[in-house]
C-alpha cells in the first residue's frame, strides 16, 4: 500500500494506576489508518480495543496515561498532548466517536436539537438560525423523519435506535476526518443493528470519513470492514484485509476467535470456546501473551515475544508459527471449514 | 399537564381539609375550662361559664361545631386568643409576628442558597482535595455540634470581634438581625452544599458527560451547560417549601436572640392551652408545607421534561 496513513500509532503504551499499582493496558501497539478505509478492531473484552482508540482523542480516564510510543496525526504527535486545549483542536472536529449505549449518552434535560447544535456552534461558529438549520439538516441526514418536530423533543421521546442516530448526527455534525464507532450496535436489537450499520456506511461515503469499528461481532466485521486488526492483551496480534483474516488467518488467537463463531458450529457438538483467561495485565507478560491458552504453543512462545511476520503485503501476524525455523503447523480444521463455508456462500 | 396540576391541587386541598378536621376534633377533646382565661376560671360561677359556652356554640353537638368551624375558616375568621393575648383576634396575634420571622427567613434562604450552592460547586471542582475536605469538615461540624453551641460561637465572635449587638432590637432592626440570620443560615448552607456536591458528582459520572466531552466541549462548558443545570433540578423541588416555611421562624434562634417572631408562638400556645391559636397555627403551617410540596412538584415539572408526560405515576 503506497498511500500514506492519515493516522499512525507506533509502539503505543498506555498504563493505568489502580490502587497504587500500574496496569499496562496497551503494550507497544502499532496501527496505521488509511484515508477512506473502514478498519475493524476485534478482540475480547479487556483486550484494550476501546482504550487504544480512546487515546486518539485524549479520552482516557483520569488515571490512564500514554507512557510510550507516538501517535502521528497530521504531522503532529498527539500522544504528547497534555492540556485540554490541545485536545480540543481535534476532539469532535477532526476525530469523533460514537459510543456504545445510546440510552444514556444524551442529556435527558436538553432538547435533541440543542444537543446537536451545541457542537455545531462550537466547532463551526454558526449561530442562531444558521446553527438550527444545520442541526435540522443533520437530523434529516441520519434518517430522522419529521426533523422540525423532533428537534424540540427530549431524549426520552426517542427509541434506542433513534437515539443512536442522534448520537451519530452529533458525531458527524462537524465533518470529522475519522469516526470511531465503539460497539455502536451492541446495545440495540438485531433489526436496528443493520440499519445503523447501513447509516454509518452511507455517511462514510457521503462525508468521506475514515471509520474505525470496535466490535466483538465478527458478523459485523465481515459486513462492513475493509481491514481487520485483531487485538489480544493490549496488542494487535494480526492484521490484514478482511478476506485475508477470514480466509487465511495465522495467529492462534485469531484461529480460536474464528472457531468460536456460532455459524460454524456442528449440530450436536459443543461450540468451541477459548479455554483459560486472558493474562493479568498487572504482571509483566513474557513471550506470546496467548501462549498459556494455546494448546499447540511452541517452546519459544513462552520465552520470547514474536515479531510480526508478513503473510502477504497487507497481512501481518505476530506469531512464531510463521518463522521459517518453526515446525510445520497446519491451520486447524475449523478454519479450513470456515474457508469452505465462505466459498460456498460466494 | 393541566390535568395533572388540577389533580394534584385537589389532592392537596383534601389533605388540608383532613388535617384541619383532625386538629379540630382533637382540641375539642380538651376540657372546656381552657376556653377561659385564668382570671375568668376563678371568678366565674358554673352558671356563668355555661352561659358563655352556650353563647360561643361550644356545647353544640360536635358535627355542628365542625361545620361552624369550616364556615369560620372560609371567612378567614380564626377566633380570638384566650390566654396569650386575651380577646385579640388570632390573625392579629400572628400578624404582628410573622413579618419578622419571614423577612429573616427569606434573607437566610437566599444567602444559604447562594453560599451553599457555591460551596457545593467549589467542592465538586476540588473533589478529594483540600478544598473539598474543608467543605465536608464544615458540614460535619454544623451537623455534629449542637446548634446552641455553634450559635454561641457565632454570638461570641460576632459581638466580641465585630461588635454586633447580641440581642434583636426593634430600634435597629438591620444590624441586630445580622447574627440571627447567620445562625439561621449555618445549617441550610451545609444542606445545600452537601446535596449540590452529591448531585453534581452524580451528573459528572453520567455517560452523556462523556459524549459532551467527545463533542469537543471544554470542562468549563460542560460544567455550566450540562452539569450545573441538571444537578440543580432535584434541589429546585425543595425551594418553594423552604421559602414558605420561613414564616414559622426558628424556635431556637428566636429565643436565643430574643427575636419577637413566630418561632416560640406554637410551643407557648400549646403550653398555655390557647386552642384557637394552636389550631390556627397548625392550619397555617400544614397548608404552607403542602402548598410548598405542590409548588415544588410544579416547578420540577417545568424544569424536567421527563415528568410532564409521566403523570400517571403520581408525585415523586
Amino acid at each position: 500500500m503506497a498511500k500514506e496513513p492519515i493516522l499512525s500509532a507506533r509502539d503505543v503504551e498506555i498504563q493505568f494506576s489502580l490502587r497504587g499499582r500500574k496496569l499496562t493496558a496497551i503494550r507497544r501497539c502499532s496501527l496505521d489508518l488509511y484515508e477512506g478505509e473502514t478498519l475493524a478492531i476485534v478482540g475480547e473484552s479487556g483486550s484494550g480495543k476501546s482504550v487504544f482508540t480512546k487515546s486518539f482523542l485524549g479520552m482516557l480516564d483520569a488515571n490512564g496515561l500514554i507512557t510510550g510510543g507516538s501517535i502521528m496525526y497530521n504531522g503532529i504527535d498527539i500522544s504528547k498532548y497534555k492540556t485540554e486545549k490541545e485536545w480540543l483542536t481535534i476532539r469532535g472536529k477532526k476525530i469523533a466517536m460514537v459510543m456504545q449505549d445510546p440510552m444514556t449518552s444524551l442529556n435527558p434535560l436538553k432538547k435533541i436539537g440543542k444537543q446537536i447544535e451545541e457542537s455545531i456552534q462550537l466547532q463551526q461558529g454558526l449561530k442562531g438560525e444558521e446553527a438550527r438549520a444545520k442541526a435540522l439538516k443533520m437530523l434529516n441526514l441520519v434518517g430522522i423523519p419529521d426533523a422540525e418536530k423532533r428537534y424540540n423533543q427530549y431524549p426520552h421521546e426517542f427509541s434506542g435506535g433513534m437515539r443512536q442516530r442522534v448520537v451519530i448526527a452529533i458525531a458527524v455534525a462537524c465533518h470529522p476526518q475519522i469516526l470511531i464507532c465503539d460497539e455502536p450496535t451492541t446495545a440495540l436489537d438485531v433489526t436496528i443493528q443493520a440499519q445503523i450499520l447501513d447509516l454509518i456506511r452511507n455517511l462514510q461515503s457521503k462525508l468521506h470519513m475514515t471509520v474505525i469499528y470496535i466490535t466483538h461481532d465478527l458478523g459485523v466485521v465481515a459486513n462492513v470492514a475493509d481491514r481487520v486488526a485483531v487485538m489480544y492483551a493490549g496488542q494487535i496480534v494480526e492484521y490484514g484485509l478482511v478476506n485475508e483474516i477470514f480466509y487465511d488467518p495465522w495467529h492462534p488467537y485469531t484461529w480460536a476467535l474464528l472457531s468460536s463463531l456460532p455459524q460454524l458450529g456442528i449440530k450436536g457438538e459443543d461450540l468451541p470456546s477459548i479455554e483459560g483467561t486472558p493474562p493479568n495485565l498487572f504482571n509483566v507478560i513474557k513471550g506470546d501473551a496467548f501462549a498459556p491458552r494455546n494448546k499447540q504453543a511452541l517452546a519459544i512462545d513462552f520465552v520470547k515475544e514474536p515479531p510480526f511476520f508478513p503473510v502477504s503485503k497487507t497481512h501481518m501476524a505476530k506469531t512464531w508459527y510463521l518463522d521459517p525455523r518453526a515446525p510445520k503447523i497446519e491451520q486447524p480444521e475449523t478454519i479450513r471449514r470456515l474457508r469452505e463455508t465462505i466459498r460456498a456462500r460466494g | 399537564m393541566i390535568k395533572y396540576t388540577v389533580k394534584r391541587l385537589l389532592q392537596s386541598l383534601v389533605t388540608v381539609l383532613i388535617i384541619v378536621s383532625i386538629v379540630f376534633l382533637l382540641l375539642r377533646m380538651l376540657p372546656t375550662d381552657y376556653y377561659f382565661t385564668e382570671d375568668q376560671l376563678i371568678k366565674f360561677t358554673d352558671a356563668q361559664k355555661h352561659e358563655q359556652l352556650e353563647a360561643a356554640g361550644l356545647l353544640d353537638p360536635i358535627p355542628v361545631q365542625l361545620l361552624h368551624f369550616y364556615a369560620d375558616i372560609a371567612r378567614f375568621d380564626f377566633g380570638e386568643s384566650r390566654r396569650i393575648q386575651n380577646g385579640v383576634p388570632v390573625v392579629r396575634v400572628i400578624g404582628n409576628k410573622f413579618g419578622i420571622s419571614m423577612k429573616m427567613g427569606i434573607i437566610s434562604v437566599v444567602i444559604s442558597l447562594i453560599i451553599g450552592v457555591g460551596i457545593g460547586i467549589f467542592q465538586t471542582r476540588h473533589k478529594d482535595k483540600l478544598g473539598d475536605h474543608i467543605g465536608t469538615g464544615y458540614t460535619v461540624f454544623v451537623n455534629a455540634v449542637p446548634p446552641l453551641v455553634s450559635y454561641s460561637l457565632v454570638l461570641i465572635f460576632g459581638s466580641r470581634v465585630l461588635g454586633l449587638p447580641q440581642l434583636y432590637s426593634t430600634r435597629d432592626t438591620v444590624v441586630s438581625s445580622i447574627l440571627p440570620i447567620v445562625c439561621l443560615s449555618l445549617g441550610s448552607i451545609a444542606w445545600y452544599a452537601i446535596w449540590m456536591r452529591r448531585y453534581m458528582i452524580d451528573e459528572i459520572n453520567r455517560e452523556y458527560i462523556k459524549l459532551a466531552k467527545i463533542k469537543g466541549l471544554s470542562e468549563k462548558q460542560i460544567m455550566v451547560k450540562h452539569v450545573l443545570r441538571n444537578a440543580y433540578v432535584p434541589l429546585a423541588q425543595y425551594l418553594p417549601g423552604s421559602l414558605m416555611l420561613t414564616i414559622s421562624g426558628s424556635l431556637l434562634v428566636e429565643r436565643f436572640f430574643s427575636v419577637p417572631g413566630m418561632g416560640p408562638l406554637l410551643t407557648d400556645s400549646i403550653n398555655r392551652y390557647d386552642t384557637n391559636v394552636v389550631q390556627t397555627l397548625i392550619i397555617l403551617y400544614s397548608t404552607l408545607s403542602i402548598l410548598g410540596v405542590f409548588l415544588g412538584d410544579i416547578l420540577m415539572m417545568l424544569v424536567d421534561p421527563r415528568i410532564r408526560l409521566s403523570d400517571k405515576g403520581g408525585s415523586r
